[in-house]
């Protein structure tokens, strides 16, 4: 199936989860990360339960400080 | 009132621009912004807005130029370590432009201090080092009904958002909570390219005089990230505002500001709003 992550369009296995997309795509402290799917939030307690299909849009979106000191 | 030739000439390539003109200018020079943390963000902020002759500019900072500052923030010159930021910054301002009044706030921003910092501007930019600070400005400004820019920059990367309550989701509709102490990496802690804070410091300035003057799309409801060695910028559409944000929604549960020194060190991954 075809999945558009960060605005790039992959081919990923079928049966795939937010988590293991998490894990596969080695996204930087996970814990903290703000996943959105179709322009909705996913709920963090889904990730381990949303399996994706095919079309979907992804998107990862980070803590970021920094600015001042 | 109407322009002396100094100014006419002064700003002369905003008002040739046929969306801001005379008219766009006169709003500029009556404008108003905050401008939150006078560092790697805030400095080519402030020099853009002091340049563009936004009429009142606030500035606050707590904190005293350091060598190290010097990387990334423009506004401040070797000749300024041991000063106050805010002091080192007014003094660029003015030099840049004379015509503007400068306030200077030499504090850091608490539950106790921010409504009273924000109340008198138009527009606020986040221009903060941690994410304490981030979730109070959003917080304050949400409850306030004040417009802001929110930024952070790490290493190559850099992203920003705009929000105007009540018009597109805020900062806390996105993160939800700050991250415990540490768990995030700082500037200090994993570094940042210098011009990043020219990038999207100058993207915030930006903002701030399209709202001033009503040119343009505001990054309302969008997350525009930037990624410096991939050189690629990526506009994120956000979910509409409010689903259950704890503080922007129509029923929020947060309706008194928070400072999360404390709590910050109290929160768990698995908590609710993770």
């Amino acid at each position: 199936m075809k999945l558009t992550v960060a605005g790039n369009k992959k081919e990923y296995e079928e049966g795939l989860t937010i988590s293991k997309l998490i894990e596969l795509e080695k996204v930087e402290t996970p814990e903290y990360v703000t996943v959105s799917v179709n322009e909705e939030f996913a709920n963090r307690d889904d990730f381990d339960s949303t399996v994706l299909k095919d079309g979907d849009e992804i998107e990862f979106l980070y803590f970021m400080g920094g600015g001042s000191r | 009132m109407a322009f002396t030739d100094e100014q006419l000439e002064r700003y002369s390539r905003h008002i040739i621009l046929k969306e801001i003109g005379v008219k766009g200018q006169k709003k500029l020079n009556n404008g108003k912004v905050l401008i939150i943390g006078a560092g790697g963000l805030g400095a080519p902020a402030a020099m853009y807005l002091a340049a563009a002759g936004v009429g009142t500019i606030g500035i606050v900072d707590a904190d005293a130029v350091d060598l190290s500052n010097l990387q990334r923030q423009i506004i401040h010159t070797t000749n300024d370590i041991g000063k106050l930021k805010v002091e080192s910054a007014k003094e660029t301002m003015n030099a840049i432009n004379p015509d503007i009044t400068v306030n200077t706030y030499h504090e850091f921003v608490t539950s106790e201090n921010i409504n009273d910092l924000i109340k008198d501007y138009d527009f606020i930019i986040d221009g903060t080092d941690n994410f304490p600070a981030k979730f109070l400005i959003n917080d304050a400004c949400v409850m306030a009904g004040k417009p802001f820019s929110h930024a952070g920059i790490i290493r190559f990367k850099g992203q920003l958002m705009t929000v105007v309550p009540g018009e597109g989701p805020c900062y806390r509709c996105v993160f939800k909570n700050p991250p415990p102490k540490d768990a995030v990496p700082t500037c200090k802690q994993a570094g940042v390219i210098g011009a990043m804070g020219g990038v999207i410091g100058s993207l915030q300035a930006m903002e701030a005089v399209k709202y001033i003057t009503g040119v343009g799309e505001l990054l309302v409801g969008y997350l525009l990230t930037y990624d410096a060695l991939s050189m690629e910028f990526h506009k994120i559409k956000l979910p509409p505002r409010g689903k259950g944000c704890a503080v922007c929604s129509d029923t929020p549960s947060i309706t008194e500001l928070i400072d999360y020194e404390q709590a910050a060190c109290e929160w768990h991954p698995g908590d609710k709003n993770a």
